[in-house]
């Protein structure tokens, strides 16, 4: 079965971002969409611990403990970028400023709501970092997971089994096999990725699908 | 003629008292007043609620005042990272109490401290484990969560540059909790990479005026650009 990998995934998730967006990208695989945007748009990342105007790695040597992003990795500020502190920083996230965040996820039930802070075990030290904030803040909030888990179990869910952490809050799903929307009506497929058929991931997804490839095959 | 300068680490952190609230600045590494943990961790007070977005990174900072058993509480947003060891030790044996906050709502909490704002409601964590017994409301067809503000005893925050009036500028990403912890304490204790004259900082870009400021100590720190440290990672 053909399927996207990560880089693939958030190819097409930095497609859908257009010019003049302000975007958060999560930690760990969200992040790899800010590779693959068009250099010849600009789009301003904004990162939790206090910048606008995120830009790439530094080259090595060039490393500043004190210019770091949410991951706490070393980045670097485009020219015309800004800093701020952490209150006016979650003023933007959950203000409604941001038009997008990218998330990962555990689960993703088919109301909207999002589980991706904790796992649930009972041994787990629990950490949520901006998740909770970033989930119901942004105008869109856009999920990038593989639709799978390693047991073959669909990440899509009609309740979350794994702590919740937003209700009602993704408006999209981008994963391996197809994008969802997350509509009134129920999960649509936007557009299907591999080479299966609807009825197939219907299978897969284990949750009730509508098809709304043809709407975009239109458009 | 005000002078807000000390001396020394040792004199700025004397009066921490045994059960103080003490917020600290930072995100990981980036703006922790690393000496000023030090200083505070050879004063010796006890049974500290320390405030801070994590819990430690490797053995230094607050990492190495919590070794040194000297936090009954953690109030943070993201506790577990990949060097956070020593945290999660204390943790598991049931050695420390960990009040989990979304960053957001740590944030806006500190903010609410430092504004006289005795409550706020907030979208943020409605509907989860971190909402669970508190009190909810329906604003405009929006479900909210009541927040309360969290108050210190004493903020020890990392600026770039002050002077003796208080007034502070910082550094990148390094001012992240500094500005609003300073404005949440009764005490706030500024390290400063270097302490200039007064007039020096344009008035224009003084981001924590002097009046939220009580204490500052020039702590001079290595060129910025090319040190790594371990930070692993965190939300």
């Amino acid at each position: 079965m053909k399927r996207l990998n990560r880089d693939e995934m958030a190819k097409r998730v930095a497609a859908d971002i257009p010019e003049g967006a302000y975007v958060n990208l999560g930690i760990g695989v969200p992040t790899l969409v800010a590779n693959h945007l068009d250099a010849g748009k600009e789009i301003f990342l904004h990162s939790e611990n206090g910048l606008l105007g995120m830009g790439p790695a530094p080259a090595p040597g060039e490393e500043d403990d004190e210019l770091i992003n949410a991951g706490k990795q070393h980045v670097t500020l485009l020219t015309g970028g800004a800093f701020f502190h952490h209150a006016d920083s979650f003023a933007m996230m959950r203000g409604g400023h941001l038009d997008y965040c990218v998330l990962g996820a555990f689960q993703v039930s088919v109301t909207g709501d999002l589980a991706n802070w904790h796992t649930g075990a009972p041994d787990a030290i629990p950490a949520v970092g901006g998740a909770m904030d970033l989930a119901i803040g942004a105008k869109q909030v856009f999920v990038m997971m593989e639709l799978l888990t390693k047991q073959g179990e669909s990440k899509l869910v009609a309740e979350c089994s794994y702590p919740v952490t937003g209700v009602q809050c993704v408006d999209r799903v981008y994963t391996d096999l197809a994008a969802f929307d997350v509509t009134p009506d129920g999960l649509a497929v936007r557009e299907i990725y591999s080479d299966i058929g609807f009825d197939e991931l219907r299978k897969l997804a284990g949750v009730p699908l509508i098809d709304a490839t043809q709407n975009r095959r239109a458009a | 003629m005000i002078n807000k300068i000390f001396e020394s680490l040792q004199s700025a952190v004397a009066d921490v008292h045994d059960g103080a609230t003490v917020m600290i600045g930072g995100f990981g590494t980036a703006g922790m007043p690393a000496e000023l943990i030090d200083a505070l961790i050879d004063q010796g007070a006890r049974e500290l609620t320390i405030v801070n977005n994590n819990a430690g990174n490797g053995d230094t900072g607050l990492a190495a005042l919590l070794k040194a058993k000297r936090v009954r509480k953690v109030v943070c947003s993201f506790p577990r990272q990949t060097d956070s060891y020593v945290f999660d030790a204390l943790y598991r044996s049931g050695e420390i109490e960990l009040e989990l906050v979304p960053q957001g709502n740590l944030a806006e909490r500190i903010r609410a401290a430092g504004a006289g704002i005795g409550g706020f409601f907030t979208p943020t964590a409605y509907g989860t484990k971190l909402a669970e017994g508190k009190e909810t409301r329906l604003i405009d067809g929006r479900h909210y969560v009541l927040e309360s503000p969290l108050h210190a005893d004493f903020a020890l925050i990392k600026a770039y540059r002050g002077d003796r009036w208080g007034n502070l500028v910082y550094r990148k990403t390094a001012r992240n909790f500094g500005p609003i912890m300073a404005s949440a304490a009764k005490v706030a204790i500024a390290q400063v990479s270097e302490v200039v004259p007064l007039g020096a900082l344009d008035p224009e870009a003084i981001v924590t005026p002097g009046i939220f400021v009580q204490r500052v100590i020039e702590v001079p720190q290595a060129a910025h650009a090319g040190l790594t440290r371990a930070g692993g990672h965190a939300a």
